[in-house]
């Protein structure tokens, strides 16, 4: 019964989302707003609907519905109700659905918010991203629909998958599910995949935007370019959770010491995020200064086709990666979407091209401008690295018809460096100003975070004897980054005590509050800058150990000892063998901590995991993995143990980064951002037709 | 505070050169062959990702040595039935089908029958192991460079793929083979009539 | 040097020559009988670190929890102990399995585009940066527009910023 009601939720939402597409082209070819507003009606009526849809799976495997094909496949009587819910996007079906609902959802929003303030774009965009809409829920209801059932035909050896009953077929209704991967039990994999999707699919807004401004041809009022930072902004928060999330969980699952892998999907989310990155820095410029308006609006197409390819190389299993979905037949009908997406959208782009102009031009090599391109380059070789190497192996078997692995020896290389020249970026912009910067104020400014480079060079060079060129170099650039950064809260602090008697607490909480922007983005680059702080430990001063030992043995690494007092074996409630090891951690000869490093059976799935026993400190973290133990005896067991220096700097700063852009990105000052440039308004811009000025030569 | 400069007075549209022109043309021509390349890549890997386990044509061609150090090219094979298993010490099933395999090559051996076993990635101790733990006489040597495999598509291990006299393939068989499938097989393959 | 003699000369070099190219090729990568090194976990994981498991998706093969992983971790620590150098276990790797074995694309032939492209695209990066940045300079330059005074901060008033200056040239 339930299950009806989504299927047929989902099938009447498919219908009204083709009306809405339909309606917002029928508006704008006849100037008839109304059709327009039922357009938006409709766009509403859609999200209604596979809301509904939704909650019928949600329901579905709330009472564990096994009749359910979708159901059947991801959960089980083993687990917690809260974690079948979260099984909505645990599985192909369920997470296509769940993506097409926020997708919807995304789209709401806009109809209804921004229905005044881009009117004349509304039709526009309601039919690009309704098109968009429309694709994912007639993938949904063709393709990967969650709501088949089994049917056995005699005769036949497997199970049929569909809606409808097959001829002479019986419905098959197992008692048990097979239940969710147990690798994606863990408050990461609940996390990851929604927050992932709403910043995949957040960035079908600005796409929508961007699309609507060069179909309506409208190039010079620059109103939309603002919503579509607000919305580029908001998918790229959520993009930036799911990415500090999916890291986390493979550090706490996985089972390798890592955080990040390089796999072809992790890959695949990293790509629209570094274009995101770029365009939320590059936009500034459009803002402030009306320059660098094409690249913009090549950023944004990018952003989105990029996570539109991580999406298909995700779930078409293109690309080999241990992520991927199972093979389903999403592939064709995908390519032939993205296709008519990334052609069009590159047709469109080019033949407006001339006519997106910047307005203003640089005055000098030190400014804020400058460093700005700069990083947009930057940003953008990154991603081409990134896409490079995460395609070659299919460009390699295209031509050479021998499969190869890029692996992260690749991606370390190739953009470490670049990552580090972003970083340095980092420290210098704050010091330039818009326009030009005189040489003089600039080396002036740049002596304090120069001298706290150097001596923070030095000191980690002294204190950890040994390393690396690049690694002190490294550590030379975080130092001065966080350096030049805090200077800017201390300077503006200093002016507000010395200027209003504020007391520093209060001064430093008005500063930054009355400039949300400015230094939300200083606390969003600290943030990034422990993130690099894990990186550089990961990529320089990572250690490991394996060894076999006996009861009472020690094993050990560095500074740590691990001692192994026994083994132990039991049965987890959800259906899972718990092998145990029981451990103490020394550090010079002092117990510091009992580990349980273990490894879990899940018996249905047959699939181990591993979870590591882990003591934690913001130096470093020591991991320690129990790979393997004698059958027989238990009397000797094999570890696996990890030093990951400076590895918690990523949680800090990914939280950083969270409270930054918390604080930075409801920024009310409107007329506060805008004050060095005011936009020009559409009706000036009428008057004044030919206000493009020369080509800027490219 | 606003910043009218004087930047915002009124320009007249750029006059295009030549020159810019054929280069814009340039750049527009090469942005679109980049976005059709990556579409016509993943079409590509699309429909590799896709391939399945061959069916039917002529048996691609291969030359395996064997553990032993004897060599077998398929295409010399002409006038016999050839059973070629792919397999791996490390494949479960491939246990539960080995002793079938092994006696009806037994059972077949002085009839016309070849057997060819590829062990698909596969270390050579265990593998060695599995040969000698099932009493395994047919013919057996390593894929390298999983050559083989990647010429008949397979998706796994075990997979078998029958080849008749005349050296075309005759189907497969996905998974583990139990009696008296292999049996019947070869039988309607040996009653195939055959001439040079 | 009669015809025959020269002949048998040059048959002489020739077979000396593929006497020593198959003793030096042939050359198992360890003699057998020298004594097996005590080869550790993490010698083998050393060189796992540098291959794929060839058949699980994309997973290196140090961390690789597979029977099969295993297996071939135990035979790299068979080779090793034989004496085999790390590029010897990694060429048989690549024989046996296919040179998707190797986390790190070879730096020649065909994949050795992997790496050469990124450093083009980098550099044409920069280029396209100096070229934009003089062509704004230049169009600036020649269109001698005053220049404009220079802004700090984007984000505070023109009063404060003032004071910011103010309080800067007294600390200075």
């Amino acid at each position: 019964m339930v299950p009806d009601i989504g299927l047929i939720a989902l099938v009447i939402a498919f219908g009204v989302s083709v009306y809405a597409t339909l309606m917002a082209v029928n508006g704008e070819w006849s100037q008839q707003l109304r059709w327009v507003a039922s357009a938006r009606n409709a766009t509403v009526a859609v999200f209604a609907l596979l809301t509904v849809s939704v909650l019928s799976v949600v329901y579905s495997l709330y009472v564990m519905d096994f009749s359910q094909a979708y159901v059947a496949d991801v959960s089980s009587t083993a687990m917690s109700p809260f974690l079948r819910i979260t099984a909505l996007w645990g599985g192909q079906a369920g997470s296509v659905l769940f993506w097409a609902w926020m997708m919807a959802g995304f789209v709401t929003v806009v109809v209804v918010r921004k229905w005044k303030e881009n009117a004349a774009l509304m039709p526009y965009v309601i039919f690009v991203a309704m098109l968009t809409t429309t694709f994912f829920v007639g993938v949904v209801l063709f393709i990967t629909n969650p709501f088949t059932k089994m049917w056995l035909v005699p005769g036949a050896q497997d199970l049929i998958i569909a809606i409808f009953q097959p001829a002479n077929a019986q419905q098959y209704i197992p008692i048990e599910g097979s239940g969710l991967n147990p690798l994606l039990r863990h408050f990461g994999m609940i996390g990851h995949p929604p927050t992932t999707y709403l910043g995949f699919t957040g960035f079908v807004i600005p796409f929508a935007f961007a699309i609507a401004a060069l179909l309506k041809n409208d190039t010079v009022s620059d109103q939309w370019i603002r919503s579509v930072r607000r919305w580029t902004l908001i998918a790229w928060i959520f993009l930036s959770i799911g990415l500090i999330l999916g890291g986390r969980w493979a550090y706490d699952v996985l089972g390798w010491g890592g955080f990040w892998g390089w796999d072809p999907v992790e890959n695949a989310m990293l790509m629209p995020w570094l274009t995101g990155t770029a365009f939320l820095h590059s936009v500034m410029m459009t803002e402030k200064r009306g320059m660098l308006k094409r690249w913009n609006i090549l950023l944004i197409i990018l952003t989105y086709s990029l996570s539109l390819f991580g999406t298909f190389i995700t779930r078409t299993g293109v690309v080999g990666s241990v992520h991927a979905f199972s093979k389903s037949a999403l592939g064709p009908a995908f390519l032939v979407f993205i296709s008519l997406t990334f052609i069009g959208a590159t047709v469109l782009l080019l033949s407006r091209w001339n006519a997106l102009k910047s307005e203003h031009e640089m005055e000098s090599i030190f400014s804020r401008e400058a460093a700005f391109v700069l990083q947009n380059m930057l940003f953008l070789a990154i991603t081409i690295a990134v896409l490079w190497g995460t395609v070659f192996p299919l460009i390699t078997e295209l031509f050479t018809e021998t499969k190869i692995t890029v692996g992260p020896p690749y991606f370390k290389q190739v953009t470490g460096p670049m990552f580090l020249a972003l970083v340095g970026l980092m420290g210098v912009t704050p010091l330039l100003a818009w326009r030009r910067q005189p040489a003089r104020k600039l080396l002036k400014r740049l002596a304090i975070p120069l001298i706290g480079s150097i001596a923070g060079a030095v000191a980690w060079a002294i204190f950890k004897p040994g390393s690396q060129l690049y690694a002190i170099f490294s550590m030379g650039m975080v130092f001065f980054v966080t350096v030049s950064i805090l200077a800017e809260f201390w300077r503006g602090t200093r002016i507000r005590m010395s200027t209003r008697g504020e007391n520093p607490v209060i001064a430093l909480a008005k500063l930054v509050m009355n400039n949300r922007r400015r230094f939300g983005g200083y606390i969003i680059h600290l943030g990034v800058v422990m993130i690099a702080l894990g990186f550089i430990g990961d990529a320089f001063y990572k250690q490991e150990t394996q060894g076999t030992v006996s009861m009472g043995e020690t094993l050990t690494i560095g500074a740590y000892t691990l001692r192994f007092d026994g083994l132990e074996s039991y049965f987890g409630s959800d259906g899972r063998e718990v092998v145990e090891a029981n451990t103490v951690l020394f550090k010079d000869g002092k117990q510091v901590k009992d580990l349980s490093p273990r490894r879990d059976y899940f018996v249905v799935q047959e699939q181990p995991v591993s979870i590591a026993g882990v003591y934690s400190t913001p130096a470093e973290d020591v991991y320690v993995l129990l790979v393997g133990w004698e059958t027989v005896s238990n009397q000797s067991s094999t570890f696996k143990i990890y030093v990951n220096p400076l590895i918690n700097w990523v949680w800090i700063g990914g939280f950083m980064l969270i409270f930054g852009i918390m604080i930075g990105a409801w920024s009310k000052t409107r007329g506060n951002v805008e004050a060095t440039y005011t936009l020009k308004q559409p009706d000036q811009a009428i008057g004044a037709a030919p206000l493009a000025q020369p080509s800027t030569g490219d | 505070m606003t910043d009218k400069s004087p930047e915002m007075i009124d320009q007249l549209p750029p006059v295009e050169t030549p020159r810019a022109h054929y280069w814009s043309n340039g750049v527009r021509f090469f942005s679109v062959l980049l976005v059709v390349g990556l579409i016509a890549l993943l079409g590509w890997g699309l429909v590799q990702a896709s391939k399945e386990p061959l069916e039917d044509g002529m048996a691609p061609d291969f030359t395996l040595t064997s553990f032993d150090g004897r060599t077998y090219t398929l295409s010399e094979l002409r006038g016999q039935v050839v059973i070629i298993n792919f397999w791996a010490s490390w494949c479960p099933p491939c246990r539960e089908e080995a002793a079938y395999l092994e006696s009806t090559w037994r059972k077949y051996q002085d009839k016309g029958v070849i057997f060819i076993g590829v062990d698909y990635a596969d270390a050579e101790k265990p593998a060695l192991a599995y040969i000698d733990e099932f009493d395994i006489t047919y013919f057996n040597g390593p894929d390298l460079g999983t050559r083989i495999s990647q010429k008949y598509n397979i998706k796994g291990v075990p997979e078998t793929y029958y080849v008749a006299k005349d050296g075309s393939l005759k189907g497969n068989q996905i998974g583990p083979l139990f009696p008296p499938k292999l049996d019947n097989r070869i039988d309607e393959l040996l009653a195939e009539p055959y001439s040079e | 040097m009669s015809k025959r003699r020269f002949l048998f000369i040059l048959l002489l070099g020739v077979l000396t020559a593929l006497v020593v190219t198959v003793t030096v090729f042939a050359q198992d990568p360890a003699p057998t009988s020298a004594p097996l090194k005590a080869v550790s976990d993490n010698d083998v994981n050393l060189v796992a670190k540098k291959l794929y498991c060839p058949v699980c998706p994309n997973t290196p093969l140090d961390v690789c929890e597979t029977t099969a992983c295993k297996d071939w971790r135990a035979q790299i620590k068979d080779q090793l102990s034989q004496g085999w150098t790390e590029q010897a276990v990694m060429d048989y790797f690549v024989t046996q399995y296919g040179e998707r074995v190797l986390a790190e694309p070879e730096r020649r032939g065909f994949t050795s585009l992997v790496w050469t492209l990124p450093i083009l695209i980098l550099g044409l990066g920069l280029v396209v940066v100096w070229l934009v940045l003089r062509g704004w300079r230049n169009k600036r330059l020649s269109q001698s527009l005053p220049a404009a005074p220079p802004l700090i901060d984007s984000g505070i008033s023109t009063a404060i910023l003032a004071k910011i200056e103010a309080e800067i040239r007294e600390v200075d």
